[in-house]
């Protein structure tokens, strides 16, 4: 009897050996994969994080010695109109452009991920314009949105209606940024492409024995496997589009009337044209609260409908 | 009613090849769209690529003229003349290739521990490399220029290089993550139970099953590199060190632009990735490894 005990005893003391020297490893072996990682975070993203910071509470304008001046910048933020403007533009391109610029993408995946003869010929066709030059694109969509000769005007004289200022029209613009927007839907094309080659075919076959339509096993299988896939592009392209600028920059200039100013072109305005660096700092994080606000917000939610096979699993 | 064998049920359907489910369409419905999407989309493309073979002066004519005539097929030797297109060239590759194979190693190597390892801190580090995403590149440029300069780095390709070798960006870290997760456990204690440790799930396991997302963050990686403007232009000044990006700006002068040269150059500069991305797509199809391992 108590030779059992002390059997099992010494079993479970063994076991919990056995246990913690596997945890051990594990945490040991994390840290080895992430070291590279964790390094480079320190020297290229936290130090320069905390000189940014650092300059956000200075008078800093490159050519004289940096200040100390408190929250002023932070103060100012809030009294400036145009940082309203630049947030209430910026929100309406994120609201119209992610969930459509999503929605294309995954349209475009489920199409290029038909077996046909010559896919990878549509393939390249359709990211294409996420690899031309930038110059090259902006130029051509300067020339489509052109009132008199452009050729989105064109289409709308086909339909008999009329023509629209695409690029001149406050209440428009941002619109018309939108809509190029979908031109570069070649990155998030690829990987929900990447996730749908990687959806099991066991689950099509149960399915089909099933007897599932096509929708249900497009409901059912196809769209929780790419959840995963969806979720990072949503993160993804909700935080790029937080940081337009390049379009707005080349073509419109934040115009007209700011009605295109993003909140990134006036920080860009801010720090290399007035080189206003204490100021443009703390604008920088005022976005990176912004957007981390956002982002937590979606993660908290993610687990309602982010589906992980391996979480079946354990 | 005595339903038929399941194994004649199951061979009664209809296979199912490759990756993806049959057709949502018919055949000749889907070739339809995809058609007049690929036009829609390559029109960019095909803009820059009319241009660069039409006359000078001829280029900004309205009604758009999509056809040249005649063909100026001068341009791209005309555009090789200004630019010396082969030695920006092999620049630009030294600098993609290593700063994309140290993406690879590095990010799958943090996405692994993120994905399947345990360790203490995990998900407030995982959140830490979120956060990063989240960070406007505008906070960083100046402390990481001082940071480079104080290295004597300027001028050499380590600032465009080296930061690579170092986790391959948060970005990446996060969608090889992303694709690990839809790998089950299964494989991963089917393996463990013969004795694999960690490196041997990583490296004999989990990275051959993700050729697809591999294939995706390197085409990704290369793209970003092979068109990074912004970066080769702060850290690199000496003309021997440029890359074809920086090379297109010698088409601009103070009072005109070479139009049609810079097209033909950016043709020029493009063609490879083009290329680069007809061939690799076809390993997104390996994907379809996932399948038939391990009983599944």
């Amino acid at each position: 009897m108590t030779e059992e005990v002390a059997e099992a005893t010494l079993v479970a003391a063994r076991r919990r050996r056995r246990w913690s020297a596997t945890r051990w490893r594990d945490a040991r072996d994390g840290y080895i994969f992430i070291l590279p990682w964790l390094l480079g975070f320190f020297i290229w993203t936290a130090g320069p994080m905390v000189a940014s910071i650092s300059i956000a509470f200075t008078d800093w304008r490159i050519v004289t010695a940096p200040h100390f001046v408190g929250f002023a910048n932070f103060v100012a933020l809030f009294q400036d109109p145009r940082i309203r403007t630049s947030l209430f533009n910026t929100t309406v391109y994120v609201v119209l452009g992610v969930p459509t610029h999503i929605f294309f993408a995954l349209l475009a995946a489920l199409l290029l991920n038909l077996k046909l003869r010559g896919i990878g010929i549509y393939r390249t066709l359709f990211y294409l314009p996420y690899i031309t030059p930038l110059v090259a694109n902006s130029l051509l969509w300067l020339w489509i949105f052109n009132t008199n000769f452009g050729l989105a005007n064109w289409l709308l004289t086909l339909f008999h209606l009329p023509a629209v200022y695409w690029l001149q029209d406050p209440r428009i613009v941002k619109e018309s940024l939108v809509i190029m927007s979908w031109w570069t839907i070649g990155g998030q094309m690829v990987i929900l492409l990447a996730g749908l080659q990687g959806v099991p075919r066991h689950l099509y076959d149960a399915a089909s024995i099933d007897g599932a339509t096509r929708w249900s096993r497009f409901w059912n299988v196809t769209f929780p496997m790419l959840t995963p896939s969806l979720f990072f592009n949503l993160t993804l392209a909700l935080i790029g589009a937080f940081q337009v600028f390049v379009q707005s920059y080349v073509i419109t200039n934040g115009g007209p009337e700011d009605s295109s100013l993003f909140y990134v072109l006036y920080l860009y305005r801010v720090a290399f044209q007035n080189f206003d660096m204490g100021y443009a700092s703390a604008m920088a994080w005022l976005l990176f609260l912004v957007v981390l606000v956002i982002t937590l917000v979606q993660f908290r939610f993610a687990n309602r409908w982010v589906f992980y096979e391996a979480e079946l699993k354990r | 009613m005595a339903e038929a064998p399941l194994e004649l049920r199951v061979r009664a359907l209809p296979v199912s090849r490759g990756g993806g489910h049959a057709p949502v369409m018919g055949v000749g419905a889907a070739y339809l769209v995809l058609t007049l999407g690929g036009i829609v989309l390559a029109l960019p493309f095909l803009w820059l690529l009319s241009t660069s073979l039409k006359l000078e002066g001829t280029e900004f004519t309205f009604p758009p003229q999509w056809l040249p005539s005649p063909i100026a097929w001068g341009n791209y030797p005309a555009a090789l003349q200004t630019v010396p297109y082969l030695s920006y060239a092999r620049n630009t590759i030294i600098i993609t290739v290593a700063a994309t194979v140290g993406a690879l190693v590095t990010a799958s190597m943090s996405a692994f521990a993120f994905a399947r390892v345990r360790f203490p801190g995990r998900s407030v580090l995982f959140l830490m490399l979120i956060s990063t995403l989240m960070l406007p590149d505008a906070v960083t440029l100046v402390p990481k220029y001082i940071l480079f300069s104080k290295l004597h780095w300027i001028n050499t390709y380590l600032p465009l290089t080296v930061p690579a070798w170092f986790g391959g960006g948060a970005f990446n870290v996060f969608l090889l993550r992303q694709f690990f997760m839809t790998i089950p456990y299964d494989l991963d204690e089917a393996a463990r139970m013969d004795g694999a440790g960690n490196w041997r799930v990583y490296w004999s396991l989990l990275l051959p099953l993700s050729k697809p997302a591999l294939t995706a963050v390197a085409i990704f990686s290369v793209i970003y590199n092979w068109n990074d403007f912004l970066n080769p232009l702060i850290y690199l000044n000496q003309q021997q060190y440029f890359t074809l990006a920086l090379g297109l700006q010698f088409f601009q002068s103070e009072y005109s632009t070479q139009w049609t040269l810079m097209m033909a150059a950016s043709v020029m500069m493009i063609a490879p990735i083009i290329v680069l991305f007809f061939l690799a797509q076809r390993f997104f199809i390996e994907g379809i490894q996932l399948t038939g391992i391990a009983g599944r």
